[in-house]
């Protein structure tokens, strides 16, 4: 992730099971380790809560991004059917905005779905050049991995790793960004 | 979460309290006062447009003298065409989640399982209502709309005629009604045998008869729209109308299901339904009002945009015939459906708020009925329509009818259909 501080040294603690894994981030969480982020293969119900994390503002994005749809699709058909090159089509006024609901409508979804794409791409720091930051490739398919940023904890690393396994990891990995 | 796992009791009765009993029957008490008293003032002529303007012959009205019957009929027609769908929407409801063996709604199915026993009363409303007052209410039962030799031939009629004609309307109306009580018979005796035996059987048997419960309401729902709601207007027709229709009665069902579930929580009941129930209900009350939004404007914005006179006179009449009575019902009709639930149920957090789950849901159940009035009363009264005692009244007694009807039936089973094989998924619904 972007928000990588000081040298970047991590401790991966990997676990086998979601159950596990869910009991495991709260006692962590208890034995006074900050967690970094749990990456999972699927979504894990209570997982988002368990670490804490605040409510997503996605919605507000996807809000933002649609209104600027709705926005220029006004702009766009009073432009262009009034102003530009005003035409009477059926009878009615050069621009009548019911007519236009249905530009409207779609530029409203197309903004906000390639809006959303957009923040799918830079939230997940994805792209042509980027490298993405792996903490194990095996969460892309049956594991579960628990990233701790030692630079941001004040436990020394050993107790920590005590503190994962006690919680249930299969495994404890160093991983250096 | 699974962290507690205290299960909570599965053994609920419901009471339908004499306390309740005493309320609805006042309800429907006030309701025949009501009508009563607005049929007095009717038949008095108060409050009627004394100014008989010549050449008003709109095409509802032509041929006819008007009776203040008719507006009497007119509601009655109204109000059980809007309850039929109500209920059958229960049947609906049960119908597709069987199909698609969705389990969140297990915990809460005897809710909308309880709403088409209602359907043999508007059966018998409905039936009489055409007998007693057809030709008051439909234009296309005169015979002389059909007879060449006749002043009153009119050719467009006529050739509907073969699928206009009262004997096979009688059929379609009581074919319907059967078809959708019988089915809904077979899949509430499944239910109840379900609880008494347990196994998959009956579920998988379910999703058999829910099926073809789908089948026949594709058809049934459009071909009774047609029949109950369009041919008021025989004149004009658009193909929208049955989805239209049918999303009308959906949104509809759908906000009493979510009423009943947090009207019976508020009062003990149903103590397995958590929030993530209720946001999901609040979210399909927020899609299928967008989705009856959708259709309605895709009806309106198709006849505005094409200016044929023979189908913009049927909004014609709405805005601004007859004096412009209708026009604001018909903006009411848009305010409650689309504008209101869409800005009140956007957010997770008011999906979860019984308050604004309540306000959506009765706002959505009024707006409907304005739907269904925006669309029946234009070409049943015309010029004669209005909201008067008659119109409460009849509401009244109708809804005052459901919710007894509704009570009883919870009454007769377990409130938990406690051997549900989807049951253990619903009760750990969480979103």
């Amino acid at each position: 992730m972007s928000d990588i501080t000081g040298n970047g040294k991590f401790l991966v603690g990997i676990y086998d099971d979601d159950d596990v894994v869910l009991k495991a981030v709260k006692e962590v969480k208890n034995a006074g380790v900050r967690i970094h982020e749990v990456y999972t293969p699927f979504p894990i119900h209570g997982l988002d809560i368990a670490l804490g994390h605040p409510r997503s503002r996605l919605g507000i994005a996807a809000f933002m991004f649609g209104l600027s749809g709705t926005i220029t699709a006004l702009l766009l058909t009073a432009y262009t059917e009034s102003f530009d090159w005003p035409m009477i089509v059926g009878g009615k006024d050069s621009y009548s905005p019911i007519i236009y609901v249905p530009v409207i409508f779609e530029l409203t979804v197309l903004f906000s779905a390639l809006g959303m794409v957009g923040t799918f791409l830079v939230s997940n720091n994805l792209g042509p050049t980027v490298k993405p930051l792996m903490y194990d490739l095996r969460t892309t398919d049956n594991k579960f991995a628990m990233a701790i940023d030692l630079d941001k904890n004040n436990l020394v690393e050993n107790d920590i790793e005590q503190i994962l396994r006690n919680s249930g990891a299969a495994e404890v990995n160093v991983k250096q960004f | 979460m699974a962290s507690a796992h205290v299960l909570p009791s599965l053994d609920e009765q419901f009471e339908f309290t004499g306390e309740s009993k005493r309320r609805l029957l006042i309800g429907v008490g006030v309701g025949v006062a009501l009508v009563a008293i607005g049929s007095y003032l009717l038949a008095s002529g108060v409050g009627e447009h004394t100014h008989e303007v010549a050449g008003a012959g709109d095409a509802a009205g032509e041929g006819h003298h008007y009776k203040w019957t008719t507006r009497l009929w007119a509601n009655v027609w109204l109000n059980a065409i809007y309850f039929t769908g109500a209920s059958v929407i229960g049947m609906f409801f049960m119908s597709y989640n069987y199909l698609a063996q969705a389990g969140w709604t297990a915990a809460f199915k005897r809710i909308p399982e309880a709403l088409p026993a209602y359907l043999p009363y508007m059966c018998v409303v409905v039936l009489a209502t055409f007998f007693f007052a057809g030709h008051d209410l439909f234009h296309w039962t005169n015979p002389g709309l059909y007879d060449t030799a006749s002043p009153d031939y009119d050719p467009v009629i006529a050739g509907k005629s073969g699928f206009l004609n009262t004997p096979f309307y009688l059929i379609r109306v009581v074919l319907y009604f059967v078809l959708w009580y019988v089915l809904w018979r077979v899949l509430r005796g499944f239910s109840l045998q379900e609880d008494l035996y347990g196994g998959t059987s009956y579920y998988e048997k379910s999703i058999k008869y829910g099926t073809a419960f789908l089948v026949v309401f594709a058809v049934t729902s459009s071909t009774s729209a047609w029949d109950f709601v369009m041919s008021i207007d025989a004149h004009w027709f658009s193909t929208m109308f049955g989805w239209y229709t049918l999303a009308s009665w959906h949104v509809t069902g759908l906000a009493v299901i979510t009423l009943t579930v947090i009207t019976l929580k508020e009062r003990g009941y149903l103590q397995i339904v958590n929030d993530s129930h209720l946001q999901d209900l609040g979210k399909f009350m927020f899609a299928f009002s967008i989705f009856w939004t959708y259709v309605w404007f895709s009806q309106f914005m198709l006849i505005y945009y094409a200016n044929i006179p023979e189908e913009t006179i049927y909004y014609r009449e709405r805005f601004s015939g007859y004096g412009g009575i209708y026009k604001a019902p018909f903006f009411i009709n848009i305010l409650l459906n689309f504008v209101f639930p869409f800005l009140v149920l956007m957010t997770r957090d008011s999906k979860r708020t019984y308050v604004i789950l309540k306000l959506a849901a009765w706002g959505i159940i009024v707006g409907h009925y304005f739907d269904f009035y925006v669309n029946i009363m234009p070409g049943t009264v015309g010029e004669h329509g209005g909201f008067g005692p008659i119109e409460f009244g009849m509401i009244l007694i109708f809804a005052c009818g459901f919710m007894w009807s509704i009570a009883s039936q919870l009454e007769k089973a377990n409130l938990i259909p406690k051997n549900h094989p989807m049951l253990e998924e619903s009760l750990h619904h969480d979103i």
